[in-house]
């Protein structure tokens, strides 16, 4: 169980670094499809399956196939393939990551998470458990959710629509 | 492996994606970074979602995908229109709202 935990800890880092640095945009979709899968084994470390599945099914599956969609239908030329915007802007932002991650640290460690451990006896993220409160609790939400979808769909359709008619 | 150790794997996943949003010229790749940090949140959500015994964060999971999706969606159509407007991804060049 650790062991699994930091592999796909490992994987995650590693992709997530490649996918921001990579000049050509396939490659950085691809890393980061690469990522959201490992990220989906680490939920099923954390019991929940449903969400993992969830997060292959439209993180890795749909929203990286859009991405690759629109990356490969415009079309780009040399001077666009870029990595970074200049050298002061990155030592900056390591500072600040480290800054970040030294504070988040800290807290994590004066809350006492160091000291608790993955319950592995917690109620289990399966379809029929999660959908207990989706559809109880928080329908009113999900309610919501339907209408924001369909209110992106109509709005992605009428942005990229070349005449108002 | 234990929270803690969740938590900062998901702080590390968001801080690289706020690199990649600082350093990158690139829209589309910007956009990529920004998902990279709603997945980072998503990860803390389900770490306390088991810390704490109940699945209300993994429904707050749930919803970050749909908005995360929803987002996605009508983000890349302002990326298309605005790149048959510019014929550029480089956001440097789209100064059109400076004087």
């Amino acid at each position: 169980m650790t062991f699994f935990f930091w592999t796909f800890a490992a994987i995650i880092v590693t992709s997530g670094l490649l996918a921001i640095t990579r000049r050509n945009g396939v490659a950085a979709a691809l890393w980061a499809a690469v990522c959201f899968t490992a990220i989906a084994g680490e939920f099923v470390l954390m019991r929940a399956y449903f969400l993992a599945v969830v997060e292959v099914l439209v993180y890795a599956g749909a929203i990286m196939v859009l991405f690759l969609f629109v990356i490969m239908l415009i079309n780009l030329r040399k001077e666009d393939l870029d990595v970074l915007t200049g050298p002061r802007l990155h030592i900056a932002g390591v500072l600040v990551a480290i800054g970040f991650m030294s504070a988040l640290v800290w807290t994590c460690r004066k809350a006492g998470l160091f000291s608790v451990y993955m319950n592995q006896d917690a109620i289990g993220g399966e379809t029929a458990n999660l959908a207990k409160p989706l559809f109880a609790e928080y329908l009113l939400p999900f309610e919501i959710a339907s209408f924001l979808l369909l209110s992106a769909i109509v709005g992605s359709v009428l942005i990229t629509k070349r005449r108002l008619r | 492996m234990s929270v803690g150790h969740v938590i900062t794997l998901a702080g590390l996943l968001f801080t690289i994606g706020m690199l990649g949003v600082l350093s990158r010229r690139n829209i589309l790749i910007i956009l990529l970074s920004v998902e990279l940090m709603l997945n980072a949140g998503a990860l803390a959500f389900v770490a306390f979602a088991n810390m704490h015994g109940n699945l209300d964060g993994q429904v707050m999971v749930f919803f970050t995908i749909t908005v995360a999706a929803a987002e996605v969606a009508v983000g890349l159509a302002v990326v298309i229109a605005l790149f048959r407007v510019k014929e550029t991804v480089d956001t440097d060049r789209v100064q059109l709202l400076r004087k």
